[in-house]
């Protein structure tokens, strides 16, 4: 009789099973579509990208393969150097001030300030901008004959140079004001958060301690901040590796190409020159330039954690 | 180390009163315990005695100095925190010299303090550590030693064991009275567990409400309540309150009881005296469980006492006693016996009420009488 009792518990009704088996698959049949598409769109891409890489397309894709032939003329190209001189002089501008900026911002708002929610709307508003907008903005603010040149000559300071945005050398530094303007603000909130984490007792700890206001912040709370400042790297680094939009707004790699970054190389060759072969290798220096910098990080920092 | 003397602390949060004149004085090398139930003020009081809060109105000294004004670094103070508020970029050995560092010791001594720390508290092995790799018990440890390393003149602890299992608690309990007798030091300890209170304390502070209620030695406080706040609180299981009639009882005063059995009179005798003004009034009986016992044991030791068989509603075994509960004047009354002596639920067994101890308390204002 025991048995019996059993096995009529081991069998559930049919209609059961079936609310069973799709609770149970529910999870793969809502990502299932997402994962198809990143599968084709991301990684499909990116093996078709490098493998016409490896061809001598030009105007049209073809696919018989040459080897590194379009790697060699890459780096034989004066242009492609310049835009990776631009890239280490606004990769490491960018994401220095951002850092810099985004951690005194969140250092000020943290003081417990009044109007704290307002600043940090004001303070987080350009990240709402698309890079083109922030683009345009900067360009026309930049323009000597409209902007800041303009402006102070017409207070009297009649010598009063700012004319970067054009002047070969000098514009990529216009792409860094505009780029660290834009997300200097998200940084900010990164940090403020990560603030905001830092348990009240330690402060006090501190303060009873012995340490000011100026060491609790540097030995403390900001070394605290560790993982704060890794993501903060990682999101900064791909963006200054992906840049296009905001160079192409603000300068459009110009004057000249003294101003290319490796994305707009990319665009230029790849669709305006015809050379598609040559932008696919461009286009696989960067993604490999972004793996070589986030994989060590990422593996550094997830070892880091499970040792505790 | 010093003494430490609060005079009229007020502490108010827009309209809110949370500190209410409190003024208390401890001796130097004395340990006094805050205790009280959660939201009563004793961290803000803490807070104010440590500098990282100001008082509204009145005066700390530390020693013979006010230190109203001074910050923080400046009292010459160290607190233990409930959360252990360890560094936690720093090792351990750093999180001891942080403040011996701030305070400009020399490199050499520092490494010398830290060692010594680590041995007074047994924690040798765990100086290169971080805190995130030490158990809740080390990182108490660890709290501890940062505070013993200052040699300060006041400690300050906020409910130091509060996160730590019961097994724990009873050992670093222990260990904090070791240390204290060790260091002679000026300790400020606030808790809510009554049972720290009473092992720990030289001086005991209950709390309620933004007020003192009571202020004095742990004796003084499980024997003579000031009102039944403190008698509720302090004591576990707690007080039994009786609510009865003061009658005239042989010349003397008796209170009219009441039991599933008949009504009868408690003889009060000497412990009554104070009462005969009260003659015909309600008042509330306050005694303790143990002071209610097995008649043998009760009528040996109590110097008067009064012995009744009483119907058991309820036992519970604790292990060293067991709990028996009877039901007298309508309130649920718990008497504490040696195990061997309970009977079973339901059975009657004769109770003796130990009398030399029993307090009375007004029921209108809740003090105690005499
Ligand atoms: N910054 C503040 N603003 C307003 N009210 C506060 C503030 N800090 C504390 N209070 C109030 O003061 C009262 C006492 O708080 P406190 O933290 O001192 O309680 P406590 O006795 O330490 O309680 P617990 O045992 O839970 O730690 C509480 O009612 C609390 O709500
Ligand atoms: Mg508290």
């Amino acid at each position: 009789m025991n048995s019996s009792r059993a096995d009529a518990a081991l069998s559930p009704p049919p209609g059961k099973k079936l609310r069973d088996y799709v609770e149970t698959a529910l999870p793969k049949i809502v990502l299932g579509p997402t994962l198809a598409c990143a599968l084709v769109f991301v990684y499909g891409f990116v093996l078709w990208t490098a493998w016409l890489s490896f061809t001598e397309s030009r105007l049209l894709p073809r696919y018989d393969l040459v080897g590194f032939i379009q790697y060699v003329a890459l780096f034989e190209n004066d242009r492609w150097w310049i835009a990776l001189k631009n890239l280490a002089i606004f990769g490491s501008l960018f994401i220095g001030i951002c850092l810099v900026t985004g951690l005194l911002l969140a250092i000020l708002l943290d003081q417990r300030i009044r109007a704290e929610g307002f600043l940090r709307a004001v303070y987080l508003y350009p990240m709402a901008l698309s890079f083109i907008v922030t683009g345009t903005a900067w360009r026309w603010i930049l323009n000597p004959g409209l902007g800041i040149e303009h402006l102070v000559r017409q207070l009297g300071f009649e010598t009063f140079t700012f004319d970067w945005i054009v002047t070969p050398g000098m514009s990529i530094y216009t792409v860094v004001i505009a780029g660290a303007w834009q997300s200097s603000g998200f940084v900010m909130a990164l940090f403020l958060a990560g603030l905001r984490g830092v348990d009240d007792s330690i402060i006090k700890a501190a303060q009873v301690d012995g340490a000011g206001p100026v060491r609790i912040y540097t030995r403390i709370i900001i070394p605290s901040l560790r993982p704060v400042f890794f993501s903060a790297l990682i999101i900064l680094a791909h963006i200054a590796i992906k840049s296009f939009d905001l160079v192409m707004a603000l300068t459009g790699g110009g004057p000249g190409f003294s101003s290319d970054l490796p994305a707009t190389f990319m665009y230029v060759f790849a669709f305006n020159r015809n050379q598609i072969g040559l932008g696919a290798a461009s286009a696989m220096m960067m993604l490999l330039t972004v793996v070589a910098i986030i994989v060590p990080m990422m593996y550094a920092e997830t070892r880091r954690q499970h040792r505790g | 180390m010093s003494s430490l003397t609060i005079r009229n602390i007020r502490k108010v949060f827009g309209a809110v009163e949370v500190l209410k004149d409190i003024a208390l004085r401890i001796d130097a090398g004395e340990f006094l315990i805050l205790v009280g139930p959660s939201g009563c003020g004793k961290s803000t009081l803490l807070n104010i005695l440590a500098g990282l809060d100001t008082a509204t109105s009145g005066e700390i000294l530390i020693g013979d100095k006010v230190v109203n004004n001074l910050s923080p670094k400046d009292r010459d103070i160290a607190m233990v925190f409930q959360s252990y508020a360890l560094y936690p970029n720093m090792t351990v050995r750093q999180n001891i010299s942080f403040g011996l560092e701030m305070r400009r010791v020399p490199k050499q001594e520092q490494g010398e303090i830290v060692d010594r720390v680590a041995k007074i508290l047994q924690m040798a092995h765990l100086l290169d550590r971080k805190p995130a790799q030490l158990s809740g018990g080390q990182r108490q440890r660890v709290a501890m030693g940062r505070a013993i390393a200052r040699d300060p003149q006041l400690f300050l602890f906020d409910e130091p064991l509060s996160n730590l299992d019961a097994k724990l608690r009873v050992e670093m309990r222990t260990e904090i009275k070791l240390l204290h007798d060790r260091l002679k030091a000026t300790i400020v300890y606030v808790t809510h567990d009554q049972i720290e209170a009473m092992t720990l304390g030289s001086k005991i502070a209950v709390m309620q409400g933004g007020e003192i209620r009571q202020f004095g030695s742990p004796q003084e406080i499980y024997d003579r309540p000031a009102d039944l706040f403190v008698a509720g609180f302090i004591g576990s299981p707690s007080m039994n309150f009786i609510k009865a009639q003061a009658v005239e009882d042989a010349g003397g005063v008796g209170l009219q009881l009441q039991t599933a059995d008949g009504p009868f009179v408690l003889p009060l005798r000497e412990a009554g005296e104070a009462l005969r003004p009260r003659m015909g009034k309600t008042l509330i009986l306050g005694v303790r469980p143990e002071q209610i016992s097995d008649s043998g044991t009760v009528l040996r030791t109590a110097r008067y006492a009064y012995a009744r068989k009483f119907r058991i509603e309820l036992v519970e075994p604790t292990g060293p006693d067991t709990l028996l509960f009877v039901r007298i004047n309508g309130e649920t009354v718990c008497c504490r016996v040696r195990p061997e002596q309970a009977c079973a639920a339901g059975e009657s067994m004769e109770l003796a009420f130990d009398l030399s101890k029993a307090v009375f308390f007004d029921p209108d204002s809740g003090k105690r009488i005499g």
